[in-house]
């Protein structure tokens, strides 16, 4: 079968000009060059495309913590299931939080036991809701990168434009920049280029990203979505690699600008602020997560609905956080395929679309 | 759910910061409000949780709209 990344000649050529490069890094560097991706995007176009499988033998490709239910904390997950427990409150999600496993239960059971969750394909549409809805409090789940975050920051100014006192958000929203950083300083993980998520870059700007290349000496390249796409990044790194050199480079000038989009980063600055937050198999990362900011209060659904619960540990046998790091890929994990599917996954990074364990289930399990 | 999807705008409201736009046959309403550019139905839009977060031109639409299909109908 002809792979995906074959199919056009833009990235046959590509291909071909890709390969004798990454000998030669993995000649310069005595092993394969380790580029990782930290987009859920990149992780699926990667998978799907087989761009992996035809480097495997000169270049090692990692997953790293792109898929943002992926890297939410397991308490995160067990206080979010404790809220739709709460009287007159109504979960607002986005669909790939339902089937997430939390300690003893999810939201996908809580519902079938009677709990109000609702998917929303937009928080607007969950302003709507609350809106027609005067006498229900809902509470929409803030999960998500740059990307996400100003959608819901614009959904709390609509709130309060509307006057409305029944919508509020949960915050857990992450900042890509700050894990990047615990990426680049992890001794054993030796990353020797990144490629950067396109969309993430979009709403924050090439620049945002600069610190990898500036203070970290890793080349880094902005990259797209098509398998041509990631190919260029990928021998834009390589020729980094090989020439000894370290800049942040936008392979996506489409779409990402120097500054990014103002407009997103006004609205988030507005409502959020940031704060330090855990994430699954990093543990707690300063200033790399978002909260809502005191003057908001109103809309913080951490503040209206508090919830406490136990300290939680991820389920039994579940290696998410390692595959999150990049330090394996998801085979590894002993529960991989035989009892972790997506059918009946055991960790979120096999819940989500875009988690790395996932992916690898649905293009690259019959290659091992 | 932190899935860029591309769409067509087919119509828009300025005033209120909407547009309808078309991904796989379906349209949708979307938040206008952090596009700086100037949108005109016809141009296609980066849609991100519900928002634009950048205009695209149709080629890269049309590949990422393609990718997606499979993506979403190997589920
Ligand atoms: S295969 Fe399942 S159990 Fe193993 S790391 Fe992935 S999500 Fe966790």
């Amino acid at each position: 079968m002809l792979s995906k990344a074959q199919e056009t000649d833009a990235a046959r050529q590509a291909l071909a000009r890709l390969l004798p490069l990454a000998e030669e890094a993995a000649r310069r560097l005595g092993r394969r060059a380790v580029l990782m991706e930290v987009c859920g995007t990149h992780t699926m176009a990667i998978a799907r495309s087989g761009i992996k499988s035809l480097l495997a033998g000169s270049l090692d490709l990692r997953s790293g913590p792109g898929c943002p239910v992926c890297v939410t904390e397991q308490r995160d997950i067990d206080k979010i299931i404790a809220m739709a427990g709460q009287p007159g409150v109504v979960i607002a999600t986005f669909g790939d939080m339902l089937r997430v496993p939390g300690t003893k239960t999810s939201l996908e059971v809580e519902r079938a036991r009677g709990a109000r969750v609702e998917i929303f394909y937009s928080p607007m549409e969950a302003v709507e809701f609350a809106a027609r809805h005067p006498q229900k409090e809902v509470v929409f789940l803030g999960v998500g990168f740059e990307t996400t975050t100003p959608a819901l920051a614009l959904s709390i100014a609509a709130a309060k434009s509307r006057g409305l006192t029944n919508y509020s958000v949960f915050s857990v929203h992450k900042l890509v920049p700050p894990v990047m950083r615990a990426l680049l300083s992890d001794p054993d993980l030796n990353i020797d280029g990144l490629l950067l998520p396109g969309h993430v870059c979009t709403i924050t700007g090439r620049k945002a990203f600069d610190f990898v290349s500036a203070e970290y000496r890793a080349p880094a390249v902005v990259a797209g979505f098509e398998p041509v796409d990631i190919l260029e990044a990928i021998y834009a790194l390589l020729k980094q690699i090989t020439a000894g050199q370290a800049r942040t480079l936008n392979g996506y000038a489409r779409l990402v600008r120097e500054e990014g989009n103002r407009k997103a980063k006004e609205i988030m600055a507005e409502i959020f602020e940031p704060t330090g937050a855990a994430w699954r198999g990093f543990g707690e990362i300063a200033q790399s997560g978002l909260t809502i900011r005191k003057s908001y209060a109103d809309y913080d659904a951490a503040v209206r609905f508090p919830v406490e619960v136990p300290e939680a540990l991820p389920p039994k046998g579940c290696a998410c956080g390692e595959v999150l790091k990049g330090k394996i890929t998801a085979d590894k994990c002993k529960l991989f395929g035989r009892v972790c599917t997506p059918s009946s996954p055991v960790g979120p990074c096999m819940v989500s679309l875009e988690g790395a364990c996932a992916a690898y289930y649905q293009y690259e399990r019959h290659e091992v | 759910m932190c899935l860029g999807i591309p769409g067509k705008v087919v119509s828009l409201n300025q005033a209120e910061q909407w547009a309808v736009v078309e991904s796989f046959g379906v349209r949708k309403k979307i938040g206008i409000d952090l596009i700086d550019e100037e949108i005109a139905p016809g141009d296609y839009l980066m849609v991100h949780a519900g928002y634009a977060i950048g205009k695209i031109d149709q080629m890269d639409a049309q590949v990422t709209l393609e990718m997606w299909e499979e993506i979403l109908d190997a589920e």
